[in-house]
């Protein structure tokens, strides 16, 4: 097998044999990470980068008014998706930038009720290190733990909040491991306590059906990029009765978004979001099926061909095209090594530039070595039953070859208990 | 991370993969790293009594793809050495011959402390002297 440099300097080997119909390398199956923009949301945007490009905020002639009615539209779009008003929606550049408005936002505007926020320890970076900026400024932040299949527990939260808790921050669905806190009831411990519920929703909003009334929502960060839209373009859902909430502007200048985000609306992204959105309010049923058949069946194939694997996190609330499997005694980025014609991700510390292994999985109570032979795999709408196959035959073989080499494996099938092994670290 | 075609070629065609009965006076055995580290490593020689000739030798790692090459290529480098010739191979040598990039100048310093360890396995069993560079010891 001969090896190139592809164009974007991936190594891509040349199969010996044919690839079967379909599959074209490399393959990605990293949908958690960012998704392919969908052509029909680019032909949906392409007109707002050419003659459609004036500022949604020109008042005053029609290429103002045009580029206002097609944020609006979005706005509708993304509304309807997540069951909001669209006076609810406000834009922003992404998750990251909702995530840090919803947190900075209420934190400052509700200071005067109480300072203690409560989240937990599997939430997006975005999230955490906010909470930990909060805490500088002498917020007071509670971390709830997790069980050992992703989920806190309700009692847990029950007992953190007190009189000063003003916010509670879940994520709906994690970007890891796929798993789906009990939204819906969290909410409604919220409410009964006056505390506002914020959910960081980015994995979960366009996959499962999410809804800000039933489950009991008060605000909502969403992003572009994982739902087949363009990246740099998010939006916030600001609950406006039952309870009205309220947040501090974040960035200034200009008052746009009803006070709450100034700057230009990207009009060209924010058309791509609302489309995003719309074509998931379309097809999220069927296509939710589709990858939950597809994920069951790639995991089926890894538990028919091969021993000492398990899945990480609960199976039952959970992402439908997600899979995130352990392939013990076999190192992650070995494994990606051997598998680099597809695109997956793993919790190993190898893959990560602090060689620390994933905080998620380590919050699962996983041990080091369980957490470093973690691959991500993250189905999308563009994946198909072929690739799967190849997938799953190729990560089958090469997770069988490294075994080969893996001192680990070997001592394990001789009975030797690794647990009770000295290990001379250096 | 891109890796090294000297990497690539141990990672798809690693050399002496497999093991050596570490019950034998002439095996020395290496065992080094720990599974929570994500490095973990065994290199075992067979060394001809008469010369101290290391004549064969053998690994297994659970590592990245440095790791596994810095270990491969221990066993290629120290076949045919004596066993006091073995012992100044040295980590910046693996590092060099592999292009290693910093991030992973520990897989080749593990791979060292394997080499010392199986010498040092050996020489324990046949009670041969420890010298001052054998020594050199935990980094």
């Amino acid at each position: 097998m001969s090896n190139d440099m592809s164009d974007n300097g991936m190594i891509v080997t040349e199969s010996a044999t044919p690839l079967p119909a379909g599959v074209h390398l490399p393959i990605y199956m990293d949908n958690h990470a960012t998704t392919p923009l969908d052509p029909r949301i680019l032909e949906a945007m392409m007109p707002y980068f050419g003659a459609k490009f004036g500022n949604a905020a020109s008042r005053n002639h029609s290429f103002g008014w045009e580029a206002e009615q097609a944020v609006d539209k979005a706005r509708e779009q993304i509304a309807k998706l997540i069951g909001a008003t669209s006076k609810e929606i406000i834009f922003t550049s992404g998750a990251t930038e909702s995530n840090n408005l919803a947190l900075k936002g209420i934190a400052e505007m509700y200071r005067e009720r109480g300072n203690h926020i409560i989240t937990q320890v599997t939430e997006h970076k975005a999230i955490l290190d906010t909470c930990k900026k909060l805490e500088k400024q002498g917020f007071r932040v509670t971390y709830l733990p997790v069980q050992a299949d992703g989920l806190i527990d309700l009692e847990d939260l029950k007992r953190a909040m007190d009189d000063k808790t003003i916010l509670v921050s879940i994520m709906y669905a994690n970007n890891e491991i796929g798993v789906i806190q009990p939204i819906a009831e969290i909410g409604k411990l919220c409410h009964e306590k006056g505390v506002i519920f914020h959910t960081d929703a980015v994995q979960a909003v366009g996959k499962v059906p999410v809804n800000v009334i039933a489950d009991n929502i008060d605000v909502l960060s969403l992003s572009g990029h994982k739902i087949y839209g363009p990246k740099g373009v998010g939006a916030l859902y600001v609950r406006r009765r039952n309870p009205r909430v309220q947040i501090s502007e974040q960035v200034n200048g200009g008052g746009h978004e009803r006070g709450m985000r100034s700057g230009t609306l990207n009009v060209p992204g924010i058309v791509g979001l609302g489309a995003a959105c719309e074509i998931c309010s379309n097809e999220m049923e069927a296509e939710a099926k589709r990858e939950m058949e597809l994920r069951d069946y790639l995991r089926a194939k890894f538990e028919k061909a091969l021993d000492y694997i398990h899945v990480n996190g609960n199976m039952e609330h959970h992402l439908p095209g997600n899979l995130n499997m352990s392939f013990v005694h076999v190192e992650g980025e070995s494994l990606l090594m051997g598998i680099n014609d597809i695109a997956v991700s793993s919790g190993s510390a190898c893959t990560s530039a602090t060689l620390e292994p994933s905080y998620v999985l380590k919050a699962l109570g996983l041990g080091d070595d369980v957490a470093h032979s973690s691959i991500r795999f993250g189905l999308g709408r563009f994946n198909t039953k072929a690739e799967v196959d190849y997938v799953s035959d190729k990560v089958i073989d090469v997770v069988s070859k490294l075994r080969e080499l893996s001192p680990l494996y070997e001592m394990v099938k001789e009975g030797i208990d690794l647990t009770k092994i000295e290990w001379a670290a250096h | 991370m891109a890796y090294s075609d000297k990497v690539i070629d141990h990672y798809n065609n690693p050399r002496n993969v497999g093991q050596m009965d570490k019950t034998s006076d002439e095996v020395g055995t290496g065992l080094v790293g720990a599974p929570e580290c994500g490095d973990v490593m065994r290199l075992q020689i067979r060394v001809n009594p008469e010369t101290q000739v290391i004549e064969d030798a053998k690994f297994k790692t659970f590592g990245c793809g440095s790791a596994i090459a810095s270990s491969s290529l221990a066993t290629e480098w120290v076949k045919g050495k004596t066993v006091a010739e073995a012992l100044t191979i040295t980590n910046t040598d693996i590092v060099k011959e592999l292009a290693l990039p910093p991030v992973k100048i520990h897989c080749s310093v593990l791979a060292e402390d394997a080499i010392r360890a199986a010498i040092g396995d050996w020489k324990k069993k046949n009670n041969v002297a420890e010298t001052a560079t054998a020594t050199a010891a935990a980094h």
